[in-house]
């Protein structure tokens, strides 16, 4: 029988049995941030313990790093202090650290893939759980807490167990105005944000084969949110043409050899999971999300549910609660709703082709009156590309800010932060209450290009009707 | 068994209501701009507790009933959302070591359990009972018993289930990883030499 790529890749890189049964699992590939390494590190000095292979750790800042501000010292001393932090670590340890310096820094989820560090075959953790963007690739990667950076830094391994496999096939075709953001969105509405706990979701079907890597990486990006710790596509020759030419990636011959291996760790087509899921693209919708976690998406042209409508107490008790905290009636439509706030960027959705697409339809149109638009590229080479392309000049004569690489307003972790119950059209992955940086603040998640359309009419909009597609 | 061994935990118990309880709402991430996880305990559930203008809001958290709890009893889908350790830390620096909840984002657990903080899940009807049990007599102390899998309260006991793995290393005392897995050096060298893209 077959294996799958999930258990191909656990395999060839499992160390051994743990005494509790878990498994310890090399680590290929290790990312990390300002946010969640300092205590990694300090914890390693404490014990005396060194970085075992200072080549597989790799380094960006993001999360602190204002979009407005490029010279240092920053204004907020923490911020300051945490990005020095993470530099002495990385000087110390002799880590790869892209830092705001080396037109390389970005968001960890498109600077791993754009520098072709994140391949697929490989295990890759971050202390970060949209690490689950990279298995996009083909690779298996995890999200893990500080005590576990810790782990990786001083032995390249953690204890996991392993996870079962849900494949996950979209098939037919995309409605045009419909984005890989509604796909991931309509997922986790249809399996639910703790549907995946256990599982590795395994993405594919006509769907994601007709994907750009770019596309791959914004549904596996939020796996997290169906509560699927991993999400990954089968490599093909999308995935190996992208890798092609980039600085981390094996060169000429190597890299022929490196597609024959990489090739190998697909799924076998015999292979066995434990759970297969089909949908029908064309039921897709442009999805946006109406309440206070991912999972609750509705379609555009739907209403926000009604507490009646959830079917046991608790759901009844989540819809109240999301209502409150989003001023909206159950009933209610969802289109028209006024926005105060359109944010495009993040590791969801921050790629050049976010940027790009969203450029196309925008030209020639402005942002509404009293709505604060701000486009974040997700890295400085996505920064760079965009505007050879003059990308950065249709959005400012649009209206929209243009900013430096980061996180920005998809935490409150920088400067950029909505202010008190304003509501949000943002391309992000996360509706949490707060998750903004005001606890009063709305996010509506969805598409970047009903960002776009939301921005211009200055309510929550179906781009269909405002872009010809 | 060592020192760090873990078989039981006892204490009075505070229920924070809600599903999908997420890492935002434990730990807002504002608080999180900090290169150790000292003093997180104080921001634990902020924009639960406190309004923004700084005065606090009415729940359980901020109850002087509850004061004293060193367990939470939760929802649904506990944990939800980043892998920030901040979450756990914040719970264990604020005095809770153990969270009863009706099932646990899988990052959240893990990070938890790694930390020795005990998370259990027991049913939806059970823990109303457990919620409706303190609520009317706060000072009743809650036991988990990793041994019997049972949670005991009163006169009461329900059943509790925790992963196997995490059941056995935290009754173990081995549920803090790392010197187990520098034990495993020389084997990481093999599988290590085994992989080109870590070689090259
Ligand atoms: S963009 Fe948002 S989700 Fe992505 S790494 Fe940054 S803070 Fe996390």
């Amino acid at each position: 029988m077959g294996k799958t790529l999930f258990e191909k890749v656990w395999d060839a890189h499992s160390v051994k049995t743990l005494s509790n049964g878990q498994t310890q699992l090399l680590i290929g590939t290790h990312l990390i941030h300002e946010v969640t390494s300092p205590q990694a590190f300090g914890m390693l000095r404490e014990r005396g313990l060194s970085v075992r292979f200072p080549k597989r750790t790799f380094a960006t800042v993001d999360h602190i790093v204002p979009t407005n501000e490029a010279v240092e010292p920053y204004s907020d001393s923490l911020a300051q202090g945490m990005i020095e932090e993470l530099r002495n670590n990385c000087v110390e340890n002799d880590i790869t650290f892209f830092d705001t310096n080396t037109g390389h820094q970005g968001i960890v989820h498109i600077v791993g893939p754009e520098q072709g560090i994140t391949q697929p075959g490989t295990t890759i953790a971050c202390g970060d759980s949209h690490t689950s963007t990279h298995g996009a690739f083909g690779a298996i990667a995890f999200g893990i807490g500080t005590s576990q950076v810790r782990d990786v830094l001083a032995t390249q391994t953690i204890a996991l167990n392993e996870l079962k496999v849900r494949r996950i096939n979209v098939n037919g075709k995309l409605a045009p105005g419909v984005y890989a953001k509604d796909v991931i969105l309509h997922i986790i509405r249809t399996l639910g944000t703790n549907g995946g706990t256990g599982f590795a979701y395994e993405y594919g079907g006509e769907v994601f084969d007709g994907f750009s890597m770019e596309e791959r990486m914004t549904v596996c990006n939020m796996s997290i949110e169906g509560g699927a710790r991993v999400g990954y596509v089968n490599p093909d020759d999308i995935t190996f043409e992208y890798l092609k030419g980039r600085k981390y990636c094996p060169k000429d011959a190597d890299f022929d050899q490196a597609v024959e291996c990489w090739r190998n760790f697909a799924s076998d087509a015999d292979c066995q999971y434990d759970d297969v899921v089909t949908i029908n693209a064309s039921e897709i919708q442009p999805t946006v999300t109406w309440g206070i976690t991912p999972g609750q998406g509705i379609g555009i042209n739907e209403c926000i549910p009604t507490i009646e409508s959830g079917e046991t107490q608790s759901a009844r008790a989540s819809i109240a609660e999301a209502l409150d905290h989003m001023s909206f009636e159950g009933g209610s439509e969802l289109k028209g709703k006024k926005i105060d706030v359109a944010f495009l960027g993040s590791c969801t959705n921050g790629r050049l082709s976010d940027l790009k697409e969203v450029a196309h339809y925008l030209k020639g149109k402005k942002v509404a009156e009293g709505v604060k638009a701000i486009v974040v590229p997700g890295s400085q080479v996505v920064a760079k590309i965009a505007k050879s392309l003059g990308l950065d000049e249709i959005f400012t004569e649009a209206g929209f800010e243009w900013r430096g690489a980061g996180c920005s307003m998809c935490l409150a972790m920088n400067p950029d932060k909505l202010i008190g119950n304003q509501l949000c059209a943002s391309s992000s992955n996360r509706n949490f209450k707060g998750r903004q940086g005001s606890p009063t603040g709305r996010t509506l998640l969805m598409s970047p290009i009903m960002v776009a359309a939301a921005a211009i009419t200055g309510e929550v909009s179906d781009a269909r009707e405002i872009f010809e597609f | 068994m060592n020192e760090n061994s873990i078989t039981k935990i006892e204490g009075r118990a505070v229920f924070v209501p809600g599903d999908d309880v997420d890492t935002d709402r434990i730990i807002p991430a504002r608080f999180m701009k900090c290169i150790t996880f000292d003093g997180l305990g104080e921001f634990l559930f902020y924009d639960v507790r406190y309004k923004e203008d700084g005065s606090k809001k009415e729940h359980n958290l901020n109850d002087e009933r509850f004061s004293e709890a060193t367990i939470i009893v939760g929802g649904n889908n506990f944990g939800c959302g980043s892998s920030r350790e901040h979450a756990p830390q914040s719970i264990q620096k604020a005095g809770f070591n153990a969270v009863i909840a009706g099932s646990f984002a899988e990052i959240f657990f893990g990070n938890s359990t790694n930390l020795g903080v005990v998370c259990v899940v027991v049913g939806d009807d059970d823990r109303k009972q457990i919620a409706d049990l303190i609520d009317k007599q706060p000072e009743l102390v809650v036991s988990i018993d990793l041994e019997a899998l049972k949670v005991n309260i009163g006169e009461y006991s329900f059943d509790c289930l925790i992963k196997q793995d995490a059941r056995k290393s935290l009754l173990e005392g081995s549920f803090d990883a790392l010197s187990e897995l520098l034990e495993g050096n020389s084997e990481v060298d093999t599988v290590v030499s085994g992989l080109h893209y870590i070689n090259d």
